[in-house]
């Protein structure tokens, strides 16, 4: 273990400030049981040698040579990334584009958007990275104080923010229109659709942050004032949930035996599935009901150890407005009644990339590579298990996202989903791409015991560009009806 | 409607008639095809199947395919295809992965027929063998096309297209064996029917997904392939190579592509996004659709000619959930309100005119234009007797050529290569770039460039420390450019140009005389007082003389009109008398004592003839009151001149040169836009060094960061010819360091240079030295090499 023994427990608690959930907690265990930050390094879920280890592998040294010579820093996203060289490197490059190159979309408001973003699910981390940025590239400090400050122009952006975020179903043409025709404060479209680029990069982006415990910045240099505060701010439970040696090794042991067979058992389901598909024939009712059900079920897969309040820290509350809004199930639309989103009606590489690339040049391609690679992405392993055709499960994963925002795929048996994804799983990819800052250590470790962690950081991935994708396909298409 | 046309053709005994009509569908179509006696159309989408009679006046609803109180997703069709043999027999492809045929014949209101489930993901395409009963052959996202005999349960063959999703399969019309497939990744692949194991040819089209594709009905070899890259491309197959013939750019993605019966070079599009119409297009002419019909309101899905042999009916299906029948009568011509003549400008003031020809001819009967000398070229198109717009595409081309004379742009290439930008003093440079222009023999621009350093070099304004220097240098050159008649000058000046100096004031010619004038003469004390000396000393020294012969000061400058007289010739200057210390004590010294400036102090008394002394020295007074920002107003207009005249370089050059001092008299668009067009022009003659420092002078944020545009370097390895990605001295290929100094055999990870000759290299230092005393290649292979 790469920790220290923990300090008393009494100066630990007074460095940080608490938030209320962590109150909570500790009201309820009536002990004080905060361990510090320990973990050092880029993550706080993955050991650091795990990150670290793999740099052997010289291409991928080569390219975070080369992030670092052109940003001027190897934050600790680009380091957990990096445990997949290949798919970072079009990463970078799509969010280098759409941050630093051409674009409608003056520097400092790109920024700022980045920020409206990681407020909707209080993402310190990314907030403090462009706060920084925001300000080296000429923003107007005020802003900084909250959404009062901001142009008009930019708080208009708030509503599509808040939907694309939690409820992206929700969009419609309306919204669209309410943005762009607004006389003085109007978005032309091309900005339009680049700030929807960057509110859905940075919404997925969170989850990746959430999801793979990524630890704060720790550099002193390029702290201000700004990022002082806000890391003091920034709640232990947040940094390191539930980082327990004890518990930790304890699970492990236990797991091990379990996992390992768990782990048989997933590549057995795959290859019965597998061989399954030529003869077996759902009717299409059989299909509809399971995708229904897979909705359904998604219903009850939450976390239930956080309550309805909100969690939320003022610097990061005064980037948003309604902060009580939040994902709703899409089974559970009620009243709404919208129709399922068919994915084969509008999708990404037929409608959603032409739009893009029509009205934000080069950012399709981008996009597109991005999304390509992610959904392709295999080495062809399992844990310990090498030679294993991992599409399927790639598959599941990706679908299954989409499915909770509402989008389903006409050949695809969502059956599969319930086959090859395990409770617990659900429950972390639910709560990564849903709720991603309650996303907790312990949900990270209790699923797929075996795996190692540059595989965990894989799914995490997958997470963050299929919700990309969902959100990106919501908001473009809104844009198409609104431009017919 | 009343623009409706009705059409009958003869087609061999059958008769098409009909007009352009339509009719509401429930729901969006994704696909329509027609059977094969014309008379109906199927149309399907995700929520209808119905087959509709096109009848003379409307469409009618014969038959819904769509059975059954909850239909399953099979009903939903990503493309249906209708036999062209057999009018009974439909197959469908459906988004949920399933092959379907329908039997028209069945007795049963549910006529579906075969099912076939073997792709795993969605089927894009199904596609009938032209004369084969029984074929079907299917394309899917998941990357695998299937051959299916109708008589068996299941597909006769797999073919792997080793690649992402197929988009779109079509038979040969011709060949009987092969298939041509489209995949998601750009790539053409070609199959022989009988080998599923292998494509017989591959090829890439596109950027992007290739959405469609279709075979030419009457040339075998050609393929017409759509992508989303927004292009139409025409592919010759039977070469060796598919060679690109036609290409054809469209404004959105392109979803469907089909050849235009009886039309040899036309084909109908219509695109995946955005744009609703649909688009005939003669490949010949790419740049204008031949025809368009924009009756949808949403993206049309999908086209179909309605028989195989009239080219006057196309049917088409939208989103928009509509069904329309169009005729070609009622499409709209772009072409005939596009503007037809185009007009060029060249290089060198050549003029490119292209329009109808008989315009051309008409207008040059008519007048043969005595005076001009211009030579007018034609070419004449040849015409094709299958062309349909045969009175538009016959067009000229004349050229304009200028006259020998004024044609020469060698002045401005000239020009540029030697005017001075930076790196000196304002005084220098301007004394530079005027000698410059007054060796081209521009008068007007060297005197334009005299009188700037006058305006600018006045003593308060100069920089102090490089000062001692640069005059040292300065006063050299100095007397050349001196010697010009002010009588000339003011000739030089066009009359236009003097008035818009002096917009606004009323003695246009004397206070343009009156302003020269100072300027010239303030040059000498330019001179003189070199540099930080304070202007009292000056003043101290001619004090008296300044009442008597200005009466004006500051304020009335303008209107005061001085009573000396202009001298006529040049000014004699007596520069051999010039001895200037050298700079640095030269500097120390100056500090001290106002004595030490003597110096040049006496050229000054020494030079002049005696009735310019007066003039010069009163001058000094009178230019030290009146702040170089006095002028700016006049300098602006001057630049606006300039750049009116078409001189952008004399404007962009000023600009440069005066930076800061000036800058902010012009608004930053303007700028903007001389710079670009100078830069254009310096591009155009190859002036790239020029250029690049006009860029990199420049102060508009617009035009510096041109430089920062694209400056990226590809580099292929040395080894495996193939692209380095990653960096420029390893492959990652294969693992070796692609670039090694043939001297020290290290990596050169920075300027590698190389000889053309044997493409051995290494560092820039090192082969200088080696080739210092050898002529040799360092790498051994005997080369001689050279560096020049």
């Amino acid at each position: 273990m790469n920790r220290s023994s923990s300090s008393t427990p009494a100066t630990s608690a007074a460095d940080y400030l608490l938030c209320t959930n962590c109150r909570k907690v500790l009201r309820k265990e009536k002990r004080i049981r905060v361990s510090q930050p320990s973990t050092r390094g880029p993550s706080a879920f993955i050991p650091e040698k795990e990150v670290v280890q793999a740099n052997t592998v010289d291409e991928r040294t080569n390219l975070l040579v080369e992030e670092y010579s052109t940003s001027g820093r190897l934050d600790n996203i680009t380091q957990v990334m990096s445990l997949h060289a290949q798919y970072l490197e079009s990463f970078l490059r799509s969010q280098f584009y759409m941050l630093r190159m051409d674009g409608p979309l003056p520097l400092p408001y790109r920024h700022y958007i980045a920020i409206m973003a990681a407020a909707r699910h209080q993402c310190s981390y990314l907030i403090n990275m462009h706060v920084d940025e925001f300000l080296k590239t000429g923003g107007i400090a005020e802003w900084l104080n909250g959404l009062e400050y901001v142009p008009q122009r930019l708080k208009n952006l708030n509503e599509i923010n808040k939907l694309l975020a939690h409820r992206p179903w929700l969009i419609t043409k309306d919204h669209i229109q309410k943005l762009v025709k607004t006389g003085e404060n109007n978005w032309s479209l091309p900005e339009l659709v680049h700030a929807v680029v960057l509110l859905a990069h940075y919404h997925a982006l969170a989850s990746f942050v959430f999801g793979s415990g990524i630890n704060p910045e720790r550099d002193p240099d390029t702290s201000n004032g700004f990022r002082l505060i806000s890391v003091n701010n920034f709640c232990v439970c947040d940094l390191a949930n539930d980082n327990n040696i004890e518990n930790a090794s304890l699970s492990s042991n236990f797991g091990i035996v379990d996992s390992l067979s768990e782990l048989e058992a997933l590549m057995e389901r795959m290859k019965r599935l597998q061989e399954e598909r030529e003869d077996e024939e759902a009717s299409q009712e059989e299909m509809t009901t399971r995708f229904e059900k897979e909705k359904k079920e998604s219903l009850f897969v939450v976390s239930r150890a956080f309550d309805d309040d909100i969690v939320s820290t003022s610097d990061v509350s005064r980037y948003i407005e309604d902060p009580g809004f939040g994902y709703k199930d899409f089974a559970r639309r009620g009243e709404e009644h919208l129709p399922t989103f068919r994915a084969q009606d509008y999708t990404w590489e037929n409608h959603g990339f032409s739009l893009v690339n029509r009205l934000y040049s080069d950012i399709g391609h981008l996009l597109d590579e991005k999304f390509r690679m992610v959904y392709n992405l295999t080495y062809n392993t399992m844990a310990t298990h090498e030679d294993v055709d991992t599409t399927m499960l790639r598959r599941a994963l990706f679908n299954y996202v989409h499915c909770m925002f509402g989008i389903r795929y006409d050949d695809y048996d969502y059956g599969e989903v319930n086959q090859l994804l395990e409770r617990s799983l659900k429950v972390y990819i639910k709560t990564v791409t849903c709720y991603p800052e309650r996303t907790t250590k312990r949900m990270y470790d209790s699923y797929w015991r075996q795996f190692k962690h540059s595989e965990k950081v894989h799914v995490n991935l997958l997470l963050m560009e299929a919700r990309m994708q969902a959100e990106l396909l919501y908001a473009l298409r809104a844009i198409t009806r609104h431009l017919t | 409607m009343e623009k409706m046309a009705r059409v009958t053709t003869a087609l061999g005994g059958n008769t098409l008639t009909g007009r352009t009509m339509y009719c509401h569908l429930d729901a969006p179509a994704n696909a329509i095809s027609v059977c094969r006696d014309a008379a109906q159309v199927v149309v399907a989408g995700r929520n209808i199947f119905k087959i509709y009679a096109i009848e003379e006046e409307q469409f009618v609803e014969k038959l819904n395919l769509r059975v059954g109180r909850k239909p399953s997703l099979n009903f939903s069709c990503a493309d249906v295809v209708w036999h062209q043999m057999d009018e009974n027999l439909l197959a469908t492809a459906a988004t949920n992965g399933v092959v379907v045929t329908w039997n028209l014949g069945k007795p049963s209101r549910n006529k579906q027929d075969q099912l076939f489930t073997e792709h795993k993901r969605t089927v894009n395409k199904v596609c009938f063998h032209p004369t084969e009963a029984y074929m079907l052959l299917s394309g899917s996202q998941d990357g695998y096309m299937k051959c299916f005999d109708l008589r068996k349960k299941d597909s006769v063959s797999t073919f792997s297209g080793q690649s992402e999703s197929v988009r779109d399969v079509q038979f040969s019309i011709r060949d009987y064996f092969t298939f041509a497939a489209t995949f998601e990744n750009g790539n053409v692949q070609l199959w022989d029917i009988r080998r599923p194991d292998r494509y017989e040819r591959m090829f890439t089209a596109h950027n992007g997904p290739v959405f469609c594709c279709d075979w030419h009905p009457e040339d075998r070899g050609w393929l017409a392939t759509g992508g989303r890259d927004k292009m139409v491309k025409v592919w010759d197959m039977n070469t060796n190579r598919a060679k690109e013939i036609y290409c054809v750019q469209s404004i959105a993605s392109v979803a469907r592509v089909k050849w235009r019966p009886e039309c040899k070079h036309h084909l109908a599009t219509c695109s995946m996004m955005v744009d609703h119409n649909i688009y005939v297009w003669d490949v010949r002419r790419p740049y204008i659709p031949s025809a368009m019909f924009e009756e949808h309101r949403d993206v049309t899905t999908g086209i179909v000619w309605r028989h195989l042999h009239d080219p006057y009916f196309l049917l088409s299906g939208s989103k928009d959930s509509t069904l329309y029948q169009h005729i070609f009568k009622d499409a709209s011509q772009p072409i005939e309100r596009a503007n037809p003549e185009g007009l060029c400008y060249g290089l060198f003031g050549d003029l490119a005119f292209a329009a109808k020809e008989s315009l051309v001819t008409a207008d040059s009967n008519r007048k043969p234009y005595p005076g001009d000398r211009r030579h007018p070229i034609f070419f004449k198109r040849k015409l094709d007797p299958t062309e349909q717009f045969e009175s538009v595409s016959s067009s000229a081309l004349s050229v304009f050529e200028t006259e020998p004379d004024s044609s020469s742009m060698g002045w401005f290439v000239d020009t540029a290569r030697q005017y001075a930008l930076a790196g000196r003093s304002l005084a220098e440079l301007c004394d530079h770039n005027a000698k410059v222009a007054k060796e081209l023999s521009r008068n007007q621009v060297a005197q334009t460039w005299t009188m700037l350093r006058i305006i600018y070099c006045s003593p308060g304004t100069m920089p102090s420390a490089n000062l001692n220097h640069s005059i040292g240098k300065g006063s050299a050159s100095l007397p050349l450019m001196n010697s010009f008649n002010l009588k000339d000058m003011a000739s030089g000046m066009g009359s236009e140009a003097r008035l818009d100096w002096s917009k606004g004031e009323n003695r246009s010619e004397n206070i343009l005389l009156d302003s020269s004038t100072t300027l010239i003469t303030n040059d000498e004390n330019e001179e003189t007082e070199g540099s930080d000396v304070p202007a009292d000393y000056l003043l101290g020294d001619v004090e008296g003389d300044e009442d008597e012969l200005y009466l004006m000061d500051h304020e009335n400058a303008h209107t005061e009109e001085p009573e000396y007289v202009l001298p006529q010739e040049a000014f004699p200057l007596r520069h051999e008398i010039v001895d200037n210390p050298s700079g640095p004590d030269h500097l120390q010294d100056k500090a001290d004592s106002p004595h030490v400036s003597g110096n040049e102090a006496e050229t000054v008394s020494l030079t002049p003839v005696e009735s310019f002394s007066l003039i010069s020295i009163s001058h000094t007074l009178y230019e030290s009151r009146l702040p170089p920002d006095f002028f700016s107003a006049l300098v602006r207009d001057m630049l606006r001149f300039y750049a009116e005249q078409g001189d952008v370089q004399m404007a962009v050059s000023v600009l440069i040169v005066l930076g800061e001092r000036i800058r902010k008299e012009i608004d930053e668009q303007t700028q903007e836009h001389w710079y670009t067009s100078y830069i254009d022009l310096l591009q155009r003659f190859r002036l790239w060094n020029i250029s690049n420092q006009v860029i990199k002078l420049s102060t508009c944020r617009a035009i510096t960061c041109l430089n920062q545009a694209s400056t990226t370097l590809h580099v292929n390895c040395s080894n495996c010819k193939r692209p380095m990605s990653n960096k420029g001295w390893i492959c990652d290929r294969c693992r070796q360091c692609a670039s090694t100094c043939a001297v020290c055999h290290h990596v050169v990870k920075g300027l590698f240079v190389w000889c053309q000759g044997c493409s051995h290299g290494g560092h820039l230092q090192h082969i200088l030295k080696w080739l210092e005393s050898s002529t040799h290649c360092p790498a051994g292979c005997g080369h001689l090499c050279e560096y020049t």
